[in-house]
């Protein structure tokens, strides 16, 4: 039994901290945040450069290996610093589609330019009204000879106004919620039909709502078998889960850091306020969550990365959300009643941190969504 | 035992509905509803609407323009009013300062500053923390030194709310420097538009400006401006604060805003085939905090009846801030639980009057992640929570 790092592993941590530190004072992020993107694409370049794109790929597909736990080394890091760039919904979700769908050809055509930092994607998956349910589908593709026609609306489609290519999840058959008759579709975001709503999350985020008005796209756009999407569409989210999971865990651990030195120095009646054992106590308190969070993410990468059967991997997937939703609400409020008034403010890091951790408490499904999902599986 | 209404209690509260049916604005009302904030002006048209009926100030005593109103009556008042949605009355003025200056200030001031408060022609904001006195607000450290018939202060003031909007801010400065830190502390009324004065925004994470900083650069202020005595202000604060945490409990207002929840679950998808409302373990969620709301309830009504047979205002009240502040918190956590995605974008204009564009989410939804946001203030401010705490420790428990 190993919980360290290898000495890869260790390079990569030690780069995502080195960029970090040069690159991502609290003022370059809001910077970074007001600019037209949402993004820096001077750091995505670098990105590439570093080589951290081809983190989430196997090495068929040109990629570092793919382990879920490698993912989980930079994940950590990009929570540290509230990173904004679209590595979750490019990289993870959009380039592991592609992956675990895509026909050779589609790959060549589209992970290599990924990898390259020429390429931005993002997924549409979720409705009004499907909640966290993935295979609850209204999104409609009818094929018309060698046409697909698309009609329907998504929301929280991450990083969905930069994509150069949306993947929608849309039925080709079926009723609302089955299982069967989901297909992916690639889609240029230039498509006649695509309406586009940019905004930005609460977290800095860019993100979009979209609607599809009879949006055409060649039958070859399909990625994989017609309505069989469902199962690699779930393997993904489940990936992207686990990695938005350990980005948490960084962010929190940074809130809880953040919180105790703030601690040591604020004082109130004459000493600092850490000295109160009131709050000390919620300090520990703080510390046990940020563990516990970090062992069962620790726990559901591993399991990613072995060779259980698929109904394990989610279970332990959905363990680990559940538990860091409950961190998160536990640390980000704490954090913030701790700093007081301050805490309640746009110009500390702190509040930042929050609102991420409080989004991420929300994607990909909350823990109340989680926890039914552990105990039906 | 019994905790019924009186037959006249009875019909004060059939007036008192009556008066809100047909006297608060509708659009007011649809307005409040869809989360929007009102304006300085329309909470001042809403003001003089009560002004007119004689029920402007419900706490104040009748020489002075008030109701007179018993403690039951107030409860009352308060009630049917959160149930609605109605706005109070901007508490600086007329809760906070208003009370002070009854008691200790001189007939001038009274005459000159309880008039306009009344009838909301004058808004006042708090002079109480400083960046490095929250929690600890006697350490405060902004002074006024005398120099003739002025005070010249010098400081800043932080968290004033609404700042932005006040004609008069009334403070806690330090007019004694070799005394133990509470006995040289003065209470001084001070016209914003003094020279000196300046005022820096503070954005919260609602993206709102709802607070300032406010400095004060060799501010010019008449000694009469001084309420009571120098170096006693302290003794007047801790008036206001009792005052200050009157109707904090929020009950009507849990009532309502549990309505409102309960209403988007029904029209929200749990995306599984049921409305949320009809899912079972949100269901249970909203049944608990329905629970604490009776418990908090009833605890509020005891307090009450303690209130109306003479007894002050006791350590009862931290006990209802605490619980009050914290419910609310929960109520918002379980908002943000039943949007889901729709309030994850951050669009906060599209609560502002005289947005153009598509609003984001169905119903209410987007405002729940704002609204959370926002609201981590409530266990912060008005003495934070752990200060609350502190209160039933040492006075309730003799710890």
């Amino acid at each position: 039994m190993d919980f360290s790092y290898t000495e890869e592993q260790q390079m990569l941590q030690e780069s995502v901290q080195k960029f970090v530190q040069k690159n991502y004072e609290f003022a370059t992020r809001a910077k970074i945040i007001a600019s037209e993107n949402g993004y820096s694409n001077e750091n995505w370049e670098l990105f590439a450069e570093l080589g951290w794109l081809t983190v989430p790929f196997c090495e068929e597909d040109g990629g570092f290996g793919g382990s879920a736990v490698d993912l989980t080394v930079m994940m950590d890091e990009f929570g540290k610093a509230n990173l904004v760039e679209p590595f979750t919904p490019t990289a993870i979700l959009g380039g592991g589609l592609v992956s675990a769908l895509g026909e050779k050809g589609q790959k060549t055509e589209l992970l290599g330019p990924l990898m390259e930092g020429k390429l931005q994607l993002a997924c549409a998956y979720a409705e009004t009204g499907s909640r966290f349910n993935l295979s609850n589908v209204t999104t409609t593709a009818t094929v018309e000879g060698d046409q697909v026609r698309l009609n329907g609306e998504k929301i929280n489609v991450l990083n969905g106004s930069n994509a150069d290519k949306l993947l929608l999840v849309a039925r080709e058959s079926g009723a609302q919620t089955d299982r069967n008759g989901i297909s992916i579709f690639l889609v240029d975001n230039d498509s006649d039909g695509l309406s586009i709503q940019p905004y930005t999350n609460v977290d800095g985020k860019k993100a979009a709502q979209i609607s599809f008005a009879s949006v055409s796209v060649p039958l070859s756009a399909r990625l994989g078998e017609a309505g069989g999407a469902l199962p690699a569409l779930e393997a993904v989210i489940d990936r992207a889960t686990v990695a938005v999971s350990a980005e948490a865990v960084g962010a929190l651990e940074a809130l809880l850091q953040k919180t105790v030195e703030y601690s040591k120095t604020r004082k109130q009646f004459g000493t600092p306020i850490g000295t109160f054992q009131a709050l000390q106590h919620r300090m520990a308190d703080m510390f046990i969550e940020c563990q516990l969070a970090r062992s069962i993410v620790i726990m559901a990468a591993m399991k990613l990365d072995s060779t259980e059967n698929d109904v394990e991997k989610s279970k332990a997937v959905s363990a680990a959300k559940s538990r860091v939703g409950k961190a998160i609400e536990k640390v980000g409020q704490e954090a913030i009643q701790i700093h007081g008034g301050i805490g309640m403010t746009e110009e500390l890091d702190v509040g930042h941190l929050f609102k991420r951790v409080t989004a991420i408490d929300i994607q990909f499904g909350n823990t109340d969504y989680h926890t039914a999902r552990f105990s039906s599986l | 035992m019994n905790a019924d209404f009186t037959i006249e209690e009875l019909a004060f509260q059939k007036e008192v509905r009556t008066f809100l049916d047909n006297e608060f604005p509708f659009e007011f009302r649809t307005k409040i509803d869809a989360n929007r904030r009102l304006s300085k002006k329309e909470i001042i048209r809403w003001q003089k609407i009560l002004y007119e009926k004689g029920w402007a100030a419900p706490t104040w005593p009748v020489e002075f323009g008030g109701t007179g109103w018993s403690q039951v009556q107030r409860h009352i008042f308060a009630t049917e009013m959160g149930l609605i949605g109605a706005p109070e009355p901007v508490p600086f003025g007329m809760k906070m300062v208003a009370p002070v200056i009854m008691e200790y200030g001189t007939e001038e001031q009274k005459n000159r500053f309880l008039p306009d408060i009344l009838e909301s022609n004058v808004w006042w904001c708090q002079g109480y923390s400083e960046p490095n006195s929250g929690s600890d607000l006697a350490s405060l450290k902004t002074t006024a030194v005398r120099d003739g018939d002025e005070y010249i202060v010098n400081g800043a003031k932080t968290w004033n709310t609404y700042g932005q909007y006040a004609d008069w801010i009334f403070c806690l400065v330090r007019t004694d420097n070799t005394v133990k830190k509470q006995e040289g502390i003065s209470f001084l009324l001070i016209d914003m538009s003094s020279p000196g004065i300046t005022l820096r925004p503070i954005v919260l994470l609602d993206g709102h400006p709802e607070v300032n900083e406010v400095f004060f650069d060799d501010v010019r202020v008449p000694v009469n401006n001084i309420v009571g005595e120098e170096n006693k202000g302290w003794t007047y604060a801790k008036l206001l604060l009792t005052h200050e945490r009157s109707n904090i409990a929020g009950v009507p207002r849990g009532k309502r805003r549990l309505r409102g929840l309960k209403r988007i679950a029904a029209d929200t998808d749990d995306g599984f085939g049921n409305t949320m409302l009809e899912n079972p373990r949100f269901k249970n969620k909203l049944a608990e905090v329905e629970i604490q709301l009776q418990a908090l309830e009833y605890s509020e009504l005891r307090t009450l009846a303690a209130l109306s047979v003479g007894k002050a205002p006791g350590p009862e009240s931290s006990i209802l801030k605490i619980v009050g502040t914290e419910l609310a918190q929960e109520m918002d956590e379980l908002f943000v639980e039943l949007a889901a995605y729709s309030c994850l974008p951050f669009v906060p204009e599209q609560f502002e009057d005289g947005f153009q564009g598509v609003p984001l989410g169905p119903g209410n939804s987007a405002y729940a992640a704002l609204n959370y946001f926002n609201n981590r203030k409530a266990s912060i401010y008005g003495g934070s929570n752990e200060i609350q705490r502190n209160i039933i420790c040492k006075h309730v428990l003799g710890l």
